[in-house]
């Protein structure tokens, strides 16, 4: 297939696309291929390794949380002015993280791109795993996370509520709903791939645990038909939620009156970035993914490229929310914001800024060459540098904002201390630890979407 | 109950397999249309006229879901109305205390996670999950329903059901087999 493509007719139409599944495949070869990854008995020792390199990241987040939690976030570099730094950069660069799944599993669904079927599964799993790493931030920086409930109205004898007119409030709204919403989509999609693997696990074990989680799942056709109407609904309604997640998450800062938060532009900017920034993390886990397990039938070179498709316009939007941030402070005329961005562009973390965008603006224009994304190296390359480049982006709008805002005597300077860095890559560790298991024990690859892909699933009428 | 079980018959039913979902979907049709009722048809993804051609043309999970929907918007405004006006009234840099705009992400939300819950689990009640047991489990190559085979099955509770003649109408459809069903 890939000697005899023709590239000089990419893109002409849909017949001189690479295919999104190899030719070759029938109903069992993909069921076999993508069930033998959690079935086999020998473990990689590769899988081995990264577990025990991510298992000991987790060691030094759990190290981190049990000291944060006995000496108070005081560890952490934030203080007075700038209150908020790590625990909210990191939160919103998860969140971000995680969008990307959810546009693959509902958005591009609900717009028929056929080509999703084959990452959807495991972008919804990074997801899931990311919305975790994120939650704990906010939790975390609570400073007493076993009252973190306090945060949800429930009657109580303190005899007060939650004050519903601020984001921060409707960021727990919309970050639980959120959480709550992927996971159930995540497992719908789960249901029938358990059945299969209960059906197809030799060991008595295997077939108790996948029984149990596939819940008697039995193919019927009065079953699917809900199935199918519900699969479409929670894409339906989890479109417009991811935006208004992200939408949310920017209100924390456009809603404040800081010179750098207070923008219009921030929740399409916003969300523009989260999916620049998960499309980055799907490229940056896939590529090795499907080289380690032999996927490349089914995760093709077109899934590379239409994601690196997707992250070229994703960036170029959120270089003009750049462009418009600055365009924004000289036009109001305002001291503050123009202050704000003079010291962006020259102030003590001006190298901060200029690393952005280099990362996130300059660097992903190669991605216009087309022998760039035909490159896995390439993009693998650049992914990272987006991955970096929307850290940074999160950094230059929190900390420096807050760290120079309207009064001289009230300036301050922010630096990091470990405990803020053991606690990031800390979650980190966390992230692939949980993907890990999920590689090894859930079908990384939804298999009965990918049977409608095969030919022949579809139906030949004899009459009509 | 005792009684009932007297007369049950000794199979569930009859079970046809097919190796492809266009024979499926046209033993099912085939089978719809002799009459038989208590009919269902199985396959390892979603084939859309397999369940017409059974005859199931409405699911009402739409309905269902938005039902959800609208009960998780009213009472995620409601909430908020109630706590933030009467129960426990705080005002906030002079706004009024019903400031309903404030109220709407919040509206938004819940609107979204009920319409979710009663999709997820409305489907799993429709369709009586968790059944970790049923009798079609016994049908032989069962479980390859969930790898690449199509059944089609007669109850054996069927007004017309009768062994030997539905066994005889089902091989006429072109099966690669068709066996019996045990409890």
């Amino acid at each position: 297939m890939s000697e005899k493509y023709d590239y000089a007719h990419e893109d002409v139409g849909i017949h001189t696309t690479p295919a999104v599944i190899e030719p070759g495949h029938t109903f069992g070869t993909v069921t076999d291929k993508i069930s033998s990854i959690v079935l086999r008995k020998r473990t990689p020792a590769v899988w081995w390794i990264a577990l025990a390199a991510s298992f000991g990241l987790v060691q030094v987040l759990m190290l981190t949380v049990t000291y944060l939690v006995f000496t108070g976030i005081g560890i952490w570099g934030n203080n007075q002015p700038v209150g908020w730094s790590f625990d909210i950069i990191n939160f919103v660069w998860w969140i971000g993280i995680g969008h990307a799944g959810t546009l693959i599993s509902a958005i591009l669904l609900l717009l028929r791109q056929s080509w999703r079927t084959s990452i959807n599964r495991f972008a919804e799993a990074m997801t899931l795993f990311a919305v975790a790493c994120a939650g704990m931030f906010p939790l975390l920086h609570t400073g007493r996370p076993w009252l973190a409930y306090w945060l949800f109205p429930y009657p109580n004898t303190m005899g007060i509520e939650p004050q519903f007119r601020s984001p921060l409030m409707w960021d727990v709204f919309a970050v639980s709903t959120y959480a709550t919403i992927s996971a159930l989509f995540w497992y719908t999609g789960l249901i029938p791939d358990l059945a299969t693997l209960r059906d197809r696990a030799r060991s008595r074990f295997g077939q108790i645990v996948y029984g149990m989680a596939s819940l008697g799942w039995r193919g019927s056709a009065r079953h699917w038909a809900r199935y199918e109407v519900v699969y479409l609904l929670l894409a339906g309604i989890s479109t417009p939620l991811v935006l208004s997640v992200h939408t949310i998450v920017s209100f924390d800062f456009a809603i404040g009156i800081i010179p750098g938060w207070h923008a219009t532009i921030f929740p399409p900017y916003f969300v523009a970035g989260a999916i620049y920034a998960g499309f980055a993390m799907v490229l940056t886990l896939v590529i090795p993914l499907r080289k380690f397990y032999g996927l490349e039938d089914f995760i093709t070179d077109r899934h590379l490229r239409n994601s690196a498709k997707v992250m070229l316009a994703t960036g170029l939007i959120v270089a003009y929310g750049y462009m418009m941030e600055t365009w924004t402070a000289w036009y109001s005329a305002n001291t503050y914001e123009e202050f704000m961005i003079r010291n962006r562009f020259f102030g003590p973390y001006a190298f901060l800024y200029w690393a952005l965008i280099v990362c996130n603006v300059i660097v992903p224009q190669f991605l216009w060459v087309r022998r760039v994304r035909h490159s896995n190296l390439w993009l693998f390359a650049i992914a990272m540098f987006v991955n970096v480049g929307m850290w940074l982006e999160r950094f230059v709008i929190i900390p420096m904002s807050l760290h120079r805002d309207f009064l001289p005597s009230s300036w301050g300077f922010y630096r990091p201390t470990m405990f803020d860095f053991s606690m990031f890559f800390g979650t980190i560790g966390l992230f692939f630890f949980l993907m890990l298991l999920f590689l090894r024990f859930l079908p990384v690859i939804s298999i009965f979407e990918m049977r409608t892909m095969v030919p022949g699933a579809q139906i030949k009428e004899e009459e009509a | 109950m005792a009684g009932k079980r007297k007369v049950r018959p000794a199979t569930y039913g009859l079970m046809a397999e097919f190796d492809n979902p266009s024979d499926a979907v046209a033993a099912a049709r085939r089978v719809h249309e002799e009459g038989y009722t208590r009919i269902d048809a199985f396959s390892p993804y979603p084939v859309e006229e397999l369940s017409e051609a059974i005859g199931v043309h409405q699911t009402y999970m739409s309905h269902i879901v938005l039902a959800g929907g609208i009960l998780g918007g009213l009472m995620g405004y409601l909430m908020q109305f109630y706590l933030a006006t009467i129960y426990y009234p705080i005002n906030v840099g002079g706004k009024p205390l019903h400031s309903w705009p404030a109220f709407i992400p919040i509206t938004f939300e819940c609107t979204v996670l009920g319409a979710g819950l009663f999709a997820v689990f409305g489907m799993l009640a429709m369709n009586g999950l968790p059944e970790p047991y049923h009798p079609v489990f016994n049908a032989p190559n069962f479980a390859l329903a969930s790898r690449d085979r199509f059944f089609v099955l007669v109850e054996s509770a069927d007004p017309k059901f009768d062994r030997e003649r539905t066994a005889e109408f089902l091989r006429t459809l072109g099966p690669r087999e068709v066996t019996d069903v045990e409890h």
